[in-house]
Order: structure tokens, then C-alpha cells, then sequence
């Protein structure tokens, strides 16, 4: 990004991931939130794209370009379904974050590199029933053995992309004792026996992406599949999540310009009172608030991304831009369906189901309020 | 094998309204693609690349925007980006457009060059069998499928009623239909490493020995646009709630009506 524009580059590579939303996503979206199953026939045409390695480094298999790059992918595809934002967000920024930054070179390459190539789809976790936003809550376990390996043992709750996925990065506590500071991060393979995957659980919107229950019992991990050193797991999961947030920022203003770009075709065609409703000055004043509110968000989330890329202090502008992007994609969907009347409220037209996605936003990855704990705590409030 | 694509960059609507006072189309606002069938034509030679372990160059005529097509060919597999660019070569009709493509291929090495069947600007479909002309090397236009065959090339070539198989000696030129190959879309790191290549500049000074410059640019073309216009919209049809049989006998009558049979 060079001022407030993007490159030649990211331009480009943002009508990729237009064209590829409009041609391989939008026409399965409803049918993909209806029978809340994700297409695996579209994983594999964007990983054929390589679309979940974006900001990685080549040297691991990557696809070399920026956060901010993956910022775009994430508004892209979120505008015609935000199912497919989460399932890429919790790969890229979650699961692979974690390896890319505390994996040693070893578990780069055997470890990164199927995931960030197009070979191997990732989840994250760390969720448990009794741990959310009090994330040092964790209860699952990791008991050494006698030759130094993990023996897992523990329940994790809402795991995105579990149904799917080939490889889990799992929080476990190596020192019970210690609390957060116990916990240590473990990359597993779906194939470990103990490993359970449950049905997807029934949500409220992005139904499509896979979203479960995980059951580790007695699941026998060796030790070099520890990250970083035992006690620093809490670390790396903040440290994921805090980069995750730009993405769901990235995400949530996806789902409100795409149902902003629904609502200008509508408003076009509907007529009542003997002209098309974008006549009048409600629809346009409606429509101008929203559209202001959204580039704000946008340029909020183009601003972490770049304090990433160029390795500034991210945390707090990732925090603020998820805050007030999820924010303003409820806003702005309740507005969309609201200039919809009774159509709006319809599933034939997608600005429902980009509501229903909407809410999420403001809830994982941190809610609304772990945000306003994280950047009053920045404040020094 | 050695393959060279040419492509041109197109308004992305068929829509596009003519400036009547130039004759033009009035490309503001109008976003710009690569034009549909050769955008097939680069997937073709992307295939024939992978099946020959081949190398293939894509070339474009155009303002230096057309820089972005060129990009974008990379970003689907292109080896090298040509472009063709001078305010010399401004104006040019089909011939002289012709002239200049085949100037700056004669700077390559080259199997198979393959171009679009025609644009959806100008719809006139001349270019690339003019090129083949001017170059003196054979030609198969309206390709619907392409196998290599040794040293040779075996086409399908579409007609509107039958198919012709031929089978064509390298160095040869396809047109392509857009039928020929779905194109596969950009990959974000071919993106990335679009942008770190360089696209090859060529211009008049470049070229000027390749052909005769009276053959380019405005005053070069043998041709111009007389004049252009927007068809005017026939009237309503009539619309007869009759049986077969009435229907067919209603039909006749206006046929014969109008000493059509």
C-alpha cells in the first residue's frame, strides 16, 4: 500500500479474488448455507490458486505476498460468503500463524509447507466449553511420557475447519500449576488415534464453514511436535488471534460491502410509489451513511495490515479495526435488509443470510469487549 | 516447443457506446480485460507449454495501460510479456495492426503462435490470419481443439455446420475460439512474481527495420471507419395465439407476402 491506494500488485490480485468469488462461490453460497457443508470442491480450486499460503514465505511454499493482500482475498470472498472468509482465515492467520512463528526451521518445512502450499487445510485450538474469553481457562492436558512425548488429553469447543482438516494446532497444559503460563502449543495430525470430530454444531450463520467439537483422548503426540517451548502456548495463541483480528476486520467489511453492492442493484429495480426507491433521499442518505462507514472500516483494517507487513506494534489497531468493522457489518446488514422490506428478510435474496453471518464477527476471535480490553489496556486506560 | 500468444486488451462490456463524432468507442469508465478468445488462446498455450515442456510469450499492441493484460498473462503461467507500443502504431487498421505484430515477431523464435479468432471491440477477426500473411507461414483459424502431433499440429477447426480436422506443420498460427479452453485463473504468487518480471517494451525505433513504416499507424491503414452507428431497434413482433398448423400457414403468407419464397 503506498498512501491510501494499493499497488499495481494488490490490485491485481484483488480482481482475482473478485472474479474467482463471483464465479466459483456466489453460485453455491445459498445451497453451501442451507445444507451446512462446506464444498470441498472449492477448497481444492483455492488452494489451487493458492490461496491459503497467501502471506507466507516462499521458502516454506508460500504464495510471497502481504497481509494486506490476504486482507483483500478476505473482503473478496466474504462479500459473496463469509463462510468461505472464516474457513480461509482460521488456516491462514490461526493455525499457520502459530507454525510460521514459533516453528523451527524442521517444522517449517515438514509442518508449514503442506499448509501453506495448497496441500493441507489447518484449524486452531483452543476454545473449550469452559474457556472463551478467559482463554486461561484451558483444562485440556499434555502429560509427558517416559520418552518425553505428549500424551493429550482434554475437549475443545467450536473448532473452525475441524470437519475438514488435516492438521490441528492444539493449546494444552504442560504444568496444571501454572495456569496460562502451563500452557504449551502441539501441532497434530488428523490421523493420531484419540483424535474424535464431532457433527458440526447448529449455528445461527456461517453455516456453511465447519465448525465442531473435538475430543482428544489419550492422543499420543511426539515431542517435536511441541511449538516453541512448553509454558509459551498462551503466548502464541494471542499472538495469533491478535493477527487473526485484521481478517475478521478485512472479513466483516466483505460482508457489508457485499450486501451494500445487493442493495444498489434492488433499489434500482423496486419501485413503490411510482418511481424506483433509489429516488428517494431516505434510500440515498441510507445508502451514503453505510457506504462511509464501511471505507472507514476498510482503511481501519488496510492500516493494521500494513503496521503487520511492515512489523509495527499491530496488536491494538487489529483490535480496534476488528471493533469497529463487526460493528458496522451488523449495522450495515440490518440497514441492507431493512431497505429490502420484506424481500430483504426473504433467503432468496443473500443480504439475509450476510446478516446472520454478520453477528459472528463480533463474538470470535476475541469479542467486542476482549477488544475494548485490549486496546485500553494499550491506552494505559 | 516455443509458443507466442497475442492478445489484446478489450472494454469489458459489449455494451459500449460509439463517440459519434469520432467513430470510436468510448472506453472512459469502462473496465479493461483481456479479450475472451485470446484469453482462451493463452490457456492453449499454457496446456501446449506443460504438454512439450515448452515456453511460451505473450504479446500485446497497445497504449502502455495494456501493461496490466500482460501482467495478468503471467500471473496465469506466461513465460515473457511483449509489448508493442508507439505512438506511431496509433490509428492502425487490421492490416497495419497486422503489420506491426508480425514486426515484432520476427524479433522471436517461435512454433506456434497463437491469436484469438477476434476481438469483441472490433469483431473483425483479420489480424490473426493476417499475421500468418505477413509472416508467410500457415494458418488454421476457428480452433476448437489442438493436439500436438510431433511436429506438427492437429486441429479442429469449427465450422457452422461441420468440422475440419487439419493437421499443420510448425511454424504455424491458430486462432483460437473461445470454446478452444477454458482459461484457469491467475494464482496470487504468480501475481506476485508478475510484477517482478519486466514486460519488454518494443517500439518504432525497436521495429522500424522489421517492416515498411507507410504500413503503420493511421496513415498506413488501407482502411477507416466511414461512419458507425447504433442499430436502431425494429419494431415490436407480432405475437399469434394460433395453433401449429395456423402458425405454419400465417408464416407462409407473410413469407410469400414479402417475396421472400
Amino acid at each position: 500500500m503506498e498512501g491510501f491506494k494499493l499497488t499495481k500488485t494488490q490490485e491485481l490480485q484483488k480482481e482475482l479474488f473478485r472474479k474467482f468469488a463471483e464465479e466459483e462461490i456466489k453460485p453455491i453460497a445459498k445451497e453451501m448455507d442451507e445444507s451446512e457443508e462446506y464444498s470441498m470442491d472449492l477448497i481444492q480450486k483455492m488452494q489451487k490458486c493458492h490461496f491459503f499460503g497467501i502471506p507466507y514465505s516462499r521458502e516454506y511454499g508460500g504464495a510471497g505476498a502481504d497481509v494486506l493482500t490476504y486482507t483483500l482475498a478476505m473482503e473478496e470472498l466474504s462479500k459473496v460468503d463469509a463462510s468461505t472468509g472464516i474457513t480461509l482465515s482460521v488456516h491462514t492467520s490461526l493455525c499457520c500463524s502459530c507454525i510460521n512463528d514459533f516453528g523451527t526451521e524442521e517444522q517449517k518445512q515438514t509442518l508449514l509447507r503442506p499448509l501453506v502450499d495448497g496441500s493441507k487445510i489447518g484449524c486452531f485450538g483452543l476454545t473449550e466449553a469452559n474457556a472463551g474469553t478467559d482463554a486461561g481457562g484451558v483444562q485440556t492436558t499434555a502429560d509427558k511420557d517416559e520418552n518425553g512425548d505428549y500424551i493429550i488429553n482434554g475437549q475443545k469447543m467450536f473448532t473452525t475447519n475441524s470437519g475438514f482438516a488435516d492438521t490441528f494446532v492444539v493449546f494444552a497444559l504442560t504444568d496444571k500449576s501454572q495456569g496460562s503460563r502451563g500452557m504449551s502449543a502441539f501441532v497434530l495430525d488428523r490421523t493420531m488415534p484419540g483424535i474424535t470430530v464431532s457433527d458440526n454444531i447448529e449455528r445461527m450463520g456461517i453455516r456453511a464453514a465447519s465448525n465442531c467439537s473435538v475430543n482428544y483422548e489419550n492422543v499420543h503426540v511426539p515431542k517435536d511436535r511441541l511449538l516453541g517451548r512448553e509454558g509459551q502456548g498462551y503466548k502464541i495463541a494471542m499472538g495469533a488471534l491478535a493477527g487473526g483480528r485484521i481478517g475478521i476486520g478485512a472479513q466483516s467489511v466483505g460482508i457489508a460491502q457485499g450486501a451494500i453492492n445487493e442493495v444498489l442493484k434492488y433499489v434500482k429495480e423496486r419501485k413503490q410509489f411510482g418511481r424506483t426507491i433509489n429516488k428517494f433521499q431516505n434510500t440515498q442518505f441510507k445508502l451514503a451513511e453505510m457506504q462511509t462507514k464501511v471505507d472507514a472500516a476498510r482503511l481501519m483494517v488496510w492500516r493494521a495490515a500494513n503496521a503487520k507487513d511492515n512489523h509495527e506494534n499491530y496488536a491494538p489497531l487489529a483490535a480496534m479495526c476488528k471493533l469497529f468493522a463487526s460493528d458496522v457489518a451488523n449495522e450495515v446488514t440490518r440497514g441492507c435488509v431493512q431497505l429490502m422490506g420484506g424481500y430483504g428478510y426473504c433467503r432468496e435474496y443473500p443480504v439475509e443470510r450476510a446478516m446472520r453471518d454478520a453477528k459472528i464477527t463480533e463474538i470470535y476471535e476475541g469479542t467486542s469487549e476482549a477488544m475494548k480490553m485490549v486496546i485500553s489496556g494499550a491506552m494505559k486506560v | 516447443m516455443k509458443i507466442v500468444v497475442c492478445i489484446k486488451q478489450v472494454p469489458d462490456t459489449t455494451e459500449v457506446k460509439l463517440d459519434p463524432k469520432t467513430n470510436t468507442l468510448i472506453r472512459d469508465g469502462v473496465p479493461s480485460i483481456i479479450n475472451p478468445d485470446d484469453k482462451a488462446g493463452i490457456e492453449a498455450a499454457l496446456r501446449l507449454k506443460e504438454q512439450t515442456n515448452g515456453h511460451v510469450t505473450v504479446v500485446c499492441m497497445g497504449p502502455g495501460q495494456a501493461d496490466v493484460a500482460l501482467r495478468e498473462a503471467l500471473a496465469m503461467g506466461c513465460d515473457e510479456a511483449i509489448l508493442l507500443s508507439d505512438r506511431a502504431f496509433g490509428g492502425s487498421d487490421t492490416y497495419a495492426t497486422a503489420t506491426v505484430i508480425a514486426g515484432g515477431l520476427k524479433t522471436l523464435d517461435y512454433d506456434v503462435i497463437i491469436t484469438g479468432r477476434q476481438a469483441i471491440d472490433g469483431d473483425t477477426a483479420q489480424v490473426g490470419p493476417q499475421i500468418a500473411e505477413q509472416l508467410h507461414i500457415p494458418q488454421v483459424s476457428y480452433a476448437e481443439e489442438l493436439k500436438v502431433d510431433g511436429d506438427s499440429l492437429i486441429v479442429k477447426r469449427q465450422f457452422e455446420d461441420r468440422y475440419q480436422m487439419i493437421k499443420v506443420h510448425t511454424p504455424c498460427l491458430i486462432t483460437a475460439l473461445s470454446e478452444l479452453a477454458k482459461p484457469r485463473y491467475m494464482t496470487v504468487s504468480g501475481i506476485v512474481d508478475a510484477y517482478e518480471k519486466e514486460v519488454k517494451v518494443l517500439g518504432f525505433e525497436d521495429l522500424k527495420n522489421n517492416f515498411d513504416p507507410a504500413n503503420i499507424g493511421l496513415k498506413g491503414s488501407p482502411t477507416n471507419v466511414y461512419k458507425s452507428f447504433t442499430k436502431q431497434a425494429k419494431g415490436a413482433g407480432t405475437i399469434l395465439n394460433v395453433t401449429p398448423d395456423e402458425a405454419v400457414q400465417a408464416i407462409m403468407d407473410k413469407l410469400i407476402e414479402k417475396h421472400i419464397i
